[in-house]
């Protein structure tokens, strides 16, 4: 019996190489100190999915702990309001934690106790990742260390709550600009000191590798299923899909099933900030140059001396100067198009979702839901468009609540 | 024959060791960067380390990681730094080598960072974010410049892996005491001595030994088993004292002046 939710041969089986290189983009830039680490997890992961023990333990998990299949649902009134193709929204915001990160994080815990590793660490920026590593690591008993940066824990109270709750320790990133990106350094510090019995759970498809290629690989699933709906309701695939980019988790998972069908369109969507300044914005691929961050080369906001620029999203999950090797070789080979969403694009959206569909979706998921409907807009009535509804807005209310005071009182 | 492999050559000659600071580029300033490494060149120090401050360092400790924001902070630019490195390597006999972020020569291109690196005499580079895997290029492009590429061995990295290490780099081995990242330590991992006596047995290259290293005792164990020590964050955290003030810094040149002298006496006592 196959396997519902678990990675299958990939349609493009050969990427990444050997070297982890999706074209030119991936491979490894970190210290030697991590490379024994990285060898054995990429040796244990591509056993593991051998391992039909591992395979059904995860099956289970992603059927009854987070509720898969996660549906696929028409968007009545949104697509009214746009008078455009359907709008169908995959909701990951529906998963156990609210977002397609648990998808991740459950393979990845396991694939620790596999690895016979004794504690779990993990950086984030919305939170929703850490909520996720901290319910996997209180599922499996593994002590768990969030690193997560100071400005990040201010704008998402609630996940950090959570966290807690979960019992997870959280360690505030006082460097830098105190987000996304200071935490995945100092993650990757602990880990430098750590790394024999500590497995680091990698929150997007970023990083050395084998990460972006395990992290791809359980949140294809999200695709996959995307494919399985499209058949049964519409007896074939939409006529494209739409996810947003931070690290590009979401959207590679949901895109990475659909490289191969060449005819279904693929909108990858950035945080386009406040502005096209640099530092103002963090849009890598729209931007960006390819260059090295965090272990990877790819895309990635910089300067001319290989400084990584400051970078700005109202969205802490999109707010990172980097993005996934493969997202760049997407790019690179033109399979999917990337556009870029301003915060206050990403917040009307989230206003309208809310009010015509009843879902507050998270700040993260506001741009593909802003840029999704201006794929709808240009395509006709009976065409169909999905967007991967990434994740639930509750942890973002207090924050959206106060970038609309301060956009009211703002002196024109 | 680099600058690097003609200083070991003569050490070895000599029976003595090498003791190899560590000073980040522009920390205040770079004018006090020339400064230092003048200081430290008289003092008979045998090679530094010339830190390019870089934003995310993931195998630096606290000490480094906040001189490294101290200078870019200060507007530390790389042609800044060359510069002052020009103007300092013609007038000191000790060897220079960069420690630099493979993100910043890939900016810059490898033909190009190479070609600035010698103008300025620099004599080697040790890119802790390149392994082995990633380096054939930049590798092949040093040994036609005869220009130093020093790569790093760890306490995890596998024996068969550390053999592969070794046939790649030129000038030093550089081995890393700990399973870490950069700062002092009290204490050295107790089986240190016997993974670089194993070393010594696979490879002639010079073996030089960093991370940690910050006091007399940790001189005292390793001078016998090692070819040279490389000390940063105990340096680093001196120069963090400086300012832009001259008396001061003077106080500050003179504080790393001794603590050197103690280090070099201890090495070949
Ligand atoms: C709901 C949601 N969507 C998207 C993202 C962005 O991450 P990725 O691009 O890896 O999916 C995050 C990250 O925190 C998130 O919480």
């Amino acid at each position: 019996m196959s396997s519902h939710f678990l990675p299958q041969p990939s349609p493009d089986a050969s990427l990444p190489d050997e070297k982890g290189r999706f074209g030119e983009f991936g491979g490894r830039f970190v210290p030697e100190t991590l490379i024994a680490a990285l060898d054995q997890l990429e040796t244990e992961y591509f056993q593991s999915r051998k391992d039909p023990a591992f395979q059904a333990e995860l099956d289970i998990l992603l059927r009854d702990f987070v509720g898969r299949p996660s549906p696929l649902y028409f968007a009545k009134r949104l697509t009214e309001h746009c008078g455009g193709a359907q709008i169908w929204l995959k909701r990951e915001d529906l998963n156990h934690t609210g977002a397609h990160k648990i998808n991740s994080t459950l393979g990845q815990a396991l694939l620790t106790i596999r690895m016979g590793k004794k504690r779990v660490i993990a950086e984030t920026g919305a939170g929703q990742h850490g909520v996720a590593t901290a319910t996997a690591c209180a599922h499996f008993g593994l002590p768990c260390v969030i690193y997560m940066g100071e400005e990040d824990i201010r704008r998402q109270q609630p996940n950090v709550q959570s966290m807690k709750m979960l019992g997870a320790e959280i360690c505030p990133v006082t460097s830098g600009s105190r987000t996304l990106r200071d935490a995945v350094n100092q993650a990757m510090r602990d880990w430098m000191s750590s790394v024999e019995e500590t497995h680091y759970i990698l929150g997007s498809v970023v990083g050395p590798h084998p990460f972006p290629l395990i992290v791809r690989d359980y949140q294809a699933v999200i695709g996959r299923e995307t494919i399985r709906q499209s058949q049964a309701r519409f007896g074939r695939l939409p006529d494209a899909v739409v996810a947003c980019v931070g690290g590009g988790s979401n959207a590679a998972g949901m895109f990475y099933p659909f490289v191969a069908e060449t005819d279904v369109p693929l909108v990858g969507v950035e945080a386009g900030g406040e502005s096209d300044q640099p530092g103002r914005h963090a849009s890598s691929l729209t931007f960006g140059k390819p260059g090295i961050l965090h272990g990877s080369f790819s895309y990635v906001l910089q300067d001319e001396d290989g400084q990584t620029d400051d970078v700005h999203s109202a969205s802490a999950g999109l707010d990172y100067p980097g993005v996934g090797p493969e997202h760049s070789h997407w790019k690179s080979t033109g399979r999917v198009e990337y556009r870029s969403c301003r915060d206050n694009e990403a917040l009307a959206a989230f206003d309208l979702v809310a009010r015509n569909e009843g879902i507050l979706p998270a700040l993260e998921t506001s741009h593909a839901l802003a840029k999704g409907m201006e794929v709808a807009k240009e395509r006709g009535k009976d065409e169909i468009v999905v967007i991967c509804l990434s994740g639930r807005g509750d942890k973002d209310a207090g924050e959206i609540q106060r970038l609309k005071n301060e956009a009211a009182t703002r002196p024109n | 024959m680099s600058a690097i492999d003609k200083l070991f050559m003569r050490l070895k000659s000599e029976g003595k060791k090498a003791f190899m600071p560590f000073v980040t580029a522009g920390d205040p300033s770079l004018e006090f960067t020339a400064a230092m490494l003048k200081r430290l060149d008289a003092e008979g120090c045998h090679l530094a380390e010339l830190g390019i401050p870089y934003s995310d360092p993931i195998a630096d400790g606290p000490v480094i990681q906040a001189s490294y924001t101290r200078s870019l902070n200060g507007g530390t630019k790389l042609s800044g730094i060359f510069s002052m490195a020009c103007e300092v390597t013609a007038e000191i006999s000790m060897p220079i080598v960069t420690m630099v972020s493979y993100a910043i020569i890939y900016r810059m291109g490898i033909d190009e960072y190479l070609r600035q690196a010698i103008a300025a005499g620099i004599s080697g580079a040790i890119v802790p974010d390149m392994p082995v895997d990633e380096s054939d290029e930049l590798a092949a492009k040093c040994k036609l410049l005869d220009f130093s590429l020093i790569q790093l061995i760890t306490p995890t990295t596998p024996r068969e892996r550390a053999v592969q290490i070794a046939e790649q780099t030129t000038g030093f081995i550089y081995y890393v005491s700990v399973t870490g990242i950069t700062g002092e330590r009290t204490e050295l991992p107790p089986d240190l001595a016997d993974n670089l006596k194993w070393l010594r047995s696979v490879t002639d290259l010079p073996i030089c030994v960093g991370f940690g290293i910050s006091k007399l005792e940790h001189v005292e164990a390793l001078k016998s088993v090692a070819d040279g020590l490389i000390v940063g964050s105990a340096i680093v955290r001196r120069i963090a004292a400086a300012t832009n003030e001259q008396a001061e810094n003077e106080d500050v040149l003179n504080d790393v002046g001794e603590f050197s002298q103690g280090m070099l006496t201890a090495i070949n006592a």
